[in-house]
């Protein structure tokens, strides 16, 4: 018991030591980002995708897959909703 | 649920396709404007919601059916994924309808601020709407399950649980 205590701290400092070791690497605030994406998107999205909205563009086409994990996730939550509630519906 | 009072119904009667209306266009101008298949099948949903909050379950629970609507959920999510697979020409999800001229959302846009057309976006747009379909009827279905849902007692008896 007290060695995996131990163990637990340990793991805690590391994990917190690793954690704020990445805050230093972190851009400073109000200076975004490599943007080189971004600026690609907004210039040829409505050429390549033929779509007004580059938003909608991303998230169904340029990102489509992670879309479908979305729906499918939504897909799931209702089933399961029906699980949970099939035995008390009549008909 | 038990039906609310009647200033509710009146209000709902009224006002309440404009929700319907409103949801429509979200889903259908999902390439042309903010929102999309899950934002206006929420607001779709909500209509639903309402209906059988303000003028009570059996308003809804009996004229259609659960097993349709689960059909048409999913109807939406298989949609969906065949259209991303018929992309598979070039890549899982490539857009193979933008501006290629097809009836169905085929047209082409120019590059910088414009007025927008409705033809536009191929499978984006097919895909806004089958998303629309599959979040419309999966709210609905939640809807419709927690609102008929009864409370079994062990000794056979069962009871609503708002009554």
């Amino acid at each position: 018991m007290r060695v995996s205590r131990a163990f637990q701290l340990l793991s805690l400092f590391l994990l917190g030591g690793l954690m704020l070791a990445g805050l230093g690497g972190l851009r400073p605030f109000g200076e975004p980002a490599d943007s080189r994406m971004d600026d690609y998107f907004i210039a040829h999205a409505q050429a390549e995708r033929a779509t007004n909205n580059v938003v909608t563009s991303i998230v169904f086409d340029y990102r489509g897959f992670d879309t479908l994990g979305e729906a499918a996730v939504l897909f799931t939550a209702v089933c399961s909703v029906l699980a949970l509630f099939r035995g008390g519906v009549r008909g | 649920m038990k039906p609310m009072s009647v200033v509710v119904r009146s209000v709902f009667c009224v006002f309440g396709w404009f929700v319907l209306v409103f949801g429509a266009y979200v889903i259908v101008h999902g390439h042309l404007t903010p929102g999309g298949g899950f934002q206006g099948g929420a607001v779709f949903a909500t209509f639903f919601a309402a209906l059988m909050a303000s003028l009570g379950e059996g308003a809804f629970g009996e004229s259609v059916s659960s097993r349709f609507l689960s059909t048409v959920e999913s109807l939406g999510l298989l949609l969906f994924w065949l259209l991303g697979l018929l992309g598979m020409g070039r890549t899982f999800f490539h857009n193979f309808l933008a501006g290629s001229g097809s009836i169905l959302f085929g047209g082409s846009v120019p590059v910088g601020p414009n007025e927008g057309a409705l033809a536009t976006g191929g499978t984006v747009a097919l895909m806004n709407l089958s998303v629309g379909m599959e979040v419309v009827a999966g709210l609905t279905l939640i809807t419709v399950y927690m609102a008929l849902a009864r409370l079994v007692v062990p000794d056979g008896g069962e009871r609503g649980h708002d009554r």
